[in-house]
């Protein structure tokens, strides 16, 4: 707590952090999307036929829908019109490193990971975490590589996984989120650069915290990752993805796609701490940060648990969700989203319910400060077939400031009558007798309301892995400033 | 494709431009100006925005297209037909006065309109737009919502009869003001659209029940709206009771404008009708108000019952409360979306909601949607919704006091329903609600009763054939 309370007096008034832009020659095409563009990407990337097949009906399928102005409104977000043309859609560091050690890495890119904390020149002190930095779009450098091939486990780039393991993209891809999912997945699908991929053999437990860096580096170019994680019968693993980017006057697009499947008796934990660029005080500029993550469990008795700390990015718009198919499923969802200055947040979880006796827990804590908005939108059904299916929701919101908002959206749709569901939700400010208890033991308002917060997030915090729980307070704290007092 | 449906919406459209050109004619109150330019703006919306469908997110689980579909005329005077003897099991006794409204028409002949209290003024909304148009000039229309709400727009558009009631200032009324509203049908498919107009002024008192009923079975389509203003400090309770017929469409909207400190209660207690949406809007203007929502609906067989409320927090130091319990049987279809907005000013706002269902049966459906909207920063709201059955352990707990299941299976559904009993006042209404809750209830326990013995004697018969 103490650590805490430091924190945040050394950050008071701190501009954002992790802004900072890197100098190294870029490859890109030119900007816009048409076909050309579709095949151009494929090409410099060497993909097999069915992906180039792939991402063209995908891009035809997102045309279609530009063309119908069916660009999702519903959300409870506003934000100017995006000219898809005036994106470009690839660019990568110039020279490819395939390198056999990190000496030989571009010393700029080395100077990047050290502001941003990766360790990659001392990976002996890594301590049990295996990153794979994402550097804009192509993947420069991965680690514990060894360690993991050892055990079978696949965690590489999505460009390398395509050039290995096509069979495995090629069956799990899109089969949790197809490209006709939704307008950003449509565009992610035709245009993804890069991104993560892992595969975890049958009955192995990953021994590592699997952990990605995604780093938004060239101007105005949206970064399009996919990821996608199989868990195969009987594995296990935790996989964090948190995310800086620097600062930029325009608004950046960030449409990614997350797709997880566990088959039967797989566990997947998938935690984030999202930190992008919230625009600054007036809100100006941000990252714009459209995501679609989706989990299956596909599997008999799987489970799959979403973590996610949300602090950054001027606009959120993600749902987390999981489908579960197979019987005695466990889906969970534990988040805090916090919305501060003017930044807006849509976020929310789906829970589908389809095989027997499956459960699903969902805990949303929203803040909001300043000029924020924040919304909880959440889906639960359970459908016909879903006999004895349980779930069980708690969302809170908490208001610092009289100017934010904060919006609970839920829906529950019940189709069996075994279903048992509990929804609560409540809305309200830091207690006046909370405050007041705190600030009489010679807590400094601040300090006290610091407090307050990190105990109201608690629930969440917990499910977080141990290097991520501490970061994420440290965050917290840190969006949390110039709203308080 | 599209232009079919376009072609759809226009047909639909024509027989509500024909009935209106019609009713205007020879509307009461035609050559009010005010009133004419009301109903003209009113339908002129209607016809823009059209029926809602389930893209309207308001509307997302009830599909409307039946009524949209169905050629609705107006229904003519048919209360000629309806004789004091029919009406015989709906009278009530007790109360301050009985309204009769047959499709949506007030009948003097069958109202029985009792002694009436001193400062209490309760008439047909139409004879008082011919009789006493001043009055009813600065309330009328005043409070809807006709740019957003088709069926508000149409009752608008139609607007002619219905209840006025008039408490005035300070006055207590003591017992309930019953207004039945009676469909009697038709060879064609018949349209009403009642228009209540209920104004207590400050510091008065009233008990106001709506009860929807219908005489014999055919497609009816009733569409009513009802404003209620309560001024400062004014105590109002208010009960709506829809047990028309299983092919009757029901749409209401009670719209509430509260004053300082006024305490307004809605009870909502949906038995029957085939397709009913229940809207209720109160908005607390002034501070320190109260509001109380409370609501029962019981569906089966293919029934669907469909809540949709909305509490606005205009003013500081306001309470609201919502309660509503849903039991859902057969391939019956319940939706409760609940909806609170917090305005930027409305400080110490203490807002509470909860959903709580019961389904029995795996055809039914449920589909709730809590909603907070919040723009001010010291409030404490909640919500709360659960879905589940009866509980196995507490039918057990019955079954082993040596109480047979039929038995068990009415006490818990029962118990269930009591608790949107226990927020009614004692008194006459209450055990109206009672008796009229009871008896529905019996016929969804044993017809669950019924369907279990019928799949025992299959397992039975299959044991049989086992062995």
């Amino acid at each position: 707590m103490n650590s805490n309370l430091n924190t945040i007096r050394d950050l008071a008034d701190r501009e954002y952090k992790w802004g900072f832009v890197t100098d190294i020659e870029e490859e890109r095409v030119p900007k816009g999307l048409n076909e050309e563009t579709i095949r151009l990407i494929s090409a410099k990337k060497k993909e097999p036929e069915f992906m180039l097949q792939w991402r063209l009906k995908a891009y035809h399928h997102w045309a279609s829908l530009e063309k119908a102005e069916a660009e999702p409104k519903w959300a409870n977000i506003k934000y100017g019109p995006i000219n898809y043309q005036e994106i470009t859609y690839y660019s990568a560091p110039k020279r490819k490193p395939s390198l056999q050690n990190l000496e030989e890495l571009d010393p700029e890119i080395l100077r990047t990971y050290e502001k941003l904390g990766i360790p990659l020149e001392e990976q002996k002190l890594f301590a049990g975490v295996a990153v794979d930095a994402v550097f804009d779009s192509v993947s420069v450098a991965t680690t514990f590589k060894d360690k993991l091939a050892e055990l079978g486990v696949v965690f590489c780039s999505f460009s390398e996984a395509v050039q290995k393991h096509p069979e495995l993209v090629q069956k799990y891809l899109g089969s949790v989120v197809p490209y006709t999912d939704n307008f950003f997945a449509s565009l992610n699908a035709a245009v993804f650069t890069d991104g993560s991929f892992v595969y975890v053999p049958k009955g192995v437990r990953c021994p590592l915290e699997l952990s990605t860096y995604f780093r938004i580096n060239a101007a105005e170019t949206g970064q399009f990752e996919r990821t996608l994680i199989v868990a195969d019968e009987g594995s296990y693993v935790s996989y964090l993805e948190g995310c800086t980017a620097p600062i930029r006057d325009q608004n950046q697009l960030h449409a990614a796609v997350v797709e997880l499947v566990a088959l039967d008796n797989a566990q997947i934990k998938y935690s984030t701490v999202q930190n992008w660029y919230p625009g600054d005080k007036e809100g100006k500029g941000g990252i714009y940060n459209f995501v679609t993550k989706r989990g299956k469990c596909l599997g008999v008795n799987s489970k799959i648990s979403w973590t996610q700390v949300e602090t950054g990015s001027a606009i959120t718009w993600k749902y987390p969700s999981c489908i579960l198919q197979g019987d005695n499923s466990v889906g969970e969802f534990y988040s805090v989203a916090l919305t501060n200055n003017y930044q807006q947040a849509d976020t929310g979880t789906k829970m589908i319910h389809i095989g027997k006796n499956t459960r699903s827990t969902v805990v949303s804590k929203g803040l909001s400060a300043g000029h924020g908005q924040n919304t909880y939108r959440g889906l639960v059904k359970i459908l016909k077939g879903a006999t004895g299916a349980r779930n069980y929701t708690q969302c809170d919101s908490l208001l610092i400031g009289d100017r934010c908002g904060a919006h609970t959206f839920p829906y529950i749709e019940v189709r069996n009558s075994t279903a048992r569901m509990e929804h609560e939700a409540s809305t309200s400010k830091i207690g006046e007798d909370q405050l007041f208890y705190l600030r009489q033991r010679g807590l400094k308002p601040e300090d006290a309301v610091s407090m307050i917060v990190n105990g109201f997030c608690k629930r969440v915090f917990r499910e977080l892995p141990m290097e991520f729980a501490v970061e994420a307070q440290k965050l917290l704290s840190v969006s949390l400033e110039g709203s308080v007092g | 494709m599209r232009k079919q449906e376009t072609k759809n919406v226009i047909t639909e459209l024509e027989t509500y431009l024909e009935s209106f050109s019609e009713f205007e004619k020879r509307a009461a109150g035609r050559n009010l100006p005010w009133l004419r330019s009301l109903r003209e703006d009113a339908f002129a919306r209607f016809c823009q925005v059209g029926f809602p469908t389930t893209h309207d997110e308001d509307w997302r689980f009830t599909n409307v297209s039946a009524i949209a579909r169905t050629p609705f005329r107006l229904a003519r005077n048919g209360f000629a037909r309806v004789s004091q003897k029919e009406l015989g099991p709906w009278r009530v006794a007790g109360v301050a006065c009985q309204l009769v409204f047959v499709n949506g028409r007030f009948s003097r002949e069958l109202s029985s309109m009792g002694n009436l209290p001193v400062g209490m003024k309760v008439n047909g909304l139409g004879k008082e737009i011919a009789g006493n148009p001043t009055e009813i000039e600065p309330h009328l229309g005043r409070y809807v919502d006709t740019q957003r709400d088709a069926f508000c727009a149409l009752n608008t558009a139609f607007t002619e009869d219905g209840a006025y009631v008039h408490i005035r200032k300070g006055a207590v009324v003591e017992g309930p003001i019953y207004l039945l509203f009676i469909s009697s049908a038709e060879n064609s498919p018949s349209m009403s659209h009642p228009r209540n107009l209920i104004v207590a002024e400050e510091d008065s008192q009233a008990i106001i029940v709506e009860d929807y009923v219908s005489l014999d079975p055919g497609p009816a389509f009733c569409n009513t709206v009802t404003e209620l203003v309560a001024g400062d400090r004014a105590v109002v309770a208010h009960y709506m009771i829809e047990r028309e017929h299983r092919e009757a469409f029901n749409i209401s909207t009670l719209r509430i404008e509260q004053g300082r400190s006024a305490s307004v209660t809605s009870h909502s207690v949906l038995l029957g009708g085939g397709l009913v949406r229940n809207n209720v809007h109160p908005v607390l203007m002034g501070e320190g108000g109260e509001c109380l929502i409370n609501g029962l609906f019981v569906g089966n067989g293919r029934q669907h019952l469909d809540n949709y409320m909305l509490v606005e927090h205009a003013s500081p130091r306001c309470d609201s409360r919502q309660f509503y319990n849903g039991i859902l049987d057969g391939n019956a279809h319940g939706v409760f979306h609940g909806r609170i907005i917090v305005h930027k000013d409305a400080q110490k706002t203490d807002a509470k909601q909860t959903n709580r269902n019961l389904l029995l049966s795996d055809e039914a459906q449920i589909d709730t949607k809590p909603q907070l909207e919040i723009y001010a920063d010291d409030v404490k709201c909640t919500h709360g919704a659960t879905i589940g059955q009866i509980e196995e352990d507490a039918l057990f707990y019955l079954r082993s006091r040596g109480i047979d299941e039929v038995s068990a299976r009415k006490l818990l559904l029962f118990a269930f329903a009591t608790e949107c009993l226990d927020r009614m006042k004692q008194g006459l209404v209450r055990k109206h609600i009672e008796g009229l809750i009871n008896h529905s209830l019996f016929q969804v326990a044993n017809t669950r009763a019924e369907a279990r013995a019928n799949s025992r004697k299959d397992e039975g018969r299959s044991w049989e054939e086992m062995g």
